[in-house]
């Protein structure tokens, strides 16, 4: 049987797979400063934080990091209204890509935390800076330094998660590929333009986020 | 009306939790021997087969499991074959899974010094030889904890086959919630059977891990 092609038929339609990318980018840089930010906050309670918290937030990252995100999208989107929070599709994907990375950002974090030396604190303690201080000046850069590659996999592994963002209609990249081939009943040739973006989403995000990392932290050996 | 009982959804998403649990194993018992060769065709001496290995890890861990999971189900159709979402599912989790599993133990092959590799040299063992009796008992110690590890990222990725129609877990916590008018409720009892089955495997592999630091 011969199998036609028609890639044209989907390329047609850039504007969609345009505003699709846009969508994606846009998630993605929100959810990821977010994410990593409520991550780093994670971590400096699980490390140094008000004992009080602590079981609270291990069972936060623990709850996101052994369930899904289509689930924990699908609770946000449709269980939640239940409990008299209603919110649109695309604050439910941000809020829901945020929680998710930042239970995984917050470990990676912690990782890099439990790493620094311990004469790095007793320096920063006898220049009498305080607990917060020393935590934000002298023990996250370096820490963030030596985690910077897992965060951004971290990151580009939410990117290509919130594919599913699109089931609850999120107007992002793979929602374009489904209109698309429900307009021109191409539905492999959508999905393999669509999957053709994603993979250059991620090597142009990881690029990115190298340079970033390369940038923010000089001296880092390889972002 | 028909009431539902919270005993009335558990039962019914436990039912279809097997399916989750079923294609999980099918998908990491694949993965793992599609993996194997894979690993062994990215150690051979063979430059281009290294690097069709790499760019097949590259191709399935930078684009989303979704659609890979959507081409696999329009693409065998689009073949002619009798697309069934459980065939669909299967190929593409357990090709997902295999690029993972080589990427994770070609790291640990490559944390094996060069060293070993030449003793096997020097005592005449073939690739396969030194593969089978000095690389790989030693590598694999390290690998169990971060295959494990790995299990959970497969459980969870199954939840994306309900998309495609497969009804597991997520599926029939959706058909559930259609018929039940209970989403909040539903939702819950959905993410709360994943972490059954997924916290006891990271914990497993989190053990393991220490178990490997502390020697």
């Amino acid at each position: 049987m011969a199998v036609e092609l028609d890639f044209a038929a989907v390329l047609s339609q850039w504007p969609l797979l345009l505003l699709g990318v846009a969508w994606t980018v846009g998630l993605t840089a929100i959810s990821a400063s977010l994410g990593v930010l409520l991550g780093i906050v994670c971590a400096w309670v699980a490390s140094q934080g008000p004992r009080w918290l602590r079981p609270l937030v291990a069972s936060y990252v623990e709850l996101i990091r052994n369930t899904p995100f289509i689930v924990q999208l699908f609770f946000i989107f449709f269980g939640l209204p239940a409990a008299g929070v209603r919110l649109s599709p695309e604050w439910a994907s941000v809020i829901a890509m945020v929680i998710n990375l930042g239970a995984y950002s917050a470990e990676i974090v912690r990782a890099g935390i439990q790493a620094t030396p311990k004469g790095h604190i007793e320096a920063a303690a006898s220049l009498a800076l305080s607990r917060m201080q020393s935590f934000i000046f002298v023990v996250l850069p370096p820490s963030l330094q030596r985690v910077w590659p897992a965060l951004v996999s971290q990151i580009i592994i939410v990117m290509l998660g919130s594919a599913v963002c699109g089931q609850i209609s999120t107007p992002e990249l793979s929602f374009a590929g489904n209109l698309i081939q429900s307009r021109n009943f191409r539905a492999f040739e959508s999905y393999i333009v669509i999957t053709v973006l994603y993979l250059a989403l991620s090597m142009g995000a990881r690029l990115l986020l190298n340079r970033l990392g390369a940038r923010v932290f000089p001296g880092a050996h390889r972002g | 009306m028909v009431e539902f009982t919270l005993w009335d959804i558990l039962r019914n998403l436990l039912f279809a939790a097997r399916w989750t649990v079923l294609l999980s194993l099918i998908a990491f018992v694949g993965g793992s021997l599609v993996g194997l060769l894979l690993l062994i065709a990215r150690l051979s001496t063979h430059q281009l087969l290294g690097r069709a290995v790499a760019a097949y890890v590259q191709l399935f861990q930078g684009t989303p499991l979704l659609m890979q999971l959507f081409l696999a189900y329009f693409g065998m159709a689009m073949l002619g074959a009798q697309t069934s979402v459980w065939t669909a599912a299967t190929l593409a989790l357990t090709l997902y899974s295999s690029a993972f599993l080589t990427e994770i133990w070609h790291g640990c092959v490559l944390s094996i010094s060069r060293g070993q590799w030449e003793a096997g040299q020097a005592l005449a063992l073939g690739f396969i030889e030194q593969l089978r009796h000095i690389i790989l008992p030693q590598a694999g110690r390290i690998a169990v904890a971060p295959t494990v590890g790995f299990l959970v990222q497969v459980v969870k990725g199954t939840a994306l086959t309900s998309v495609i129609g497969f009804v597991e877990l997520t599926k029939a916590g959706t058909m559930i919630t259609n018929a039940t008018f209970k989403p909040f409720v539903v939702y819950s009892s959905v993410a709360l059977l994943y972490f059954l089955i997924c916290y006891p495997i990271s914990a497993y592999a989190r053990s393991l891990e220490r178990k490997l630091d502390a020697r």
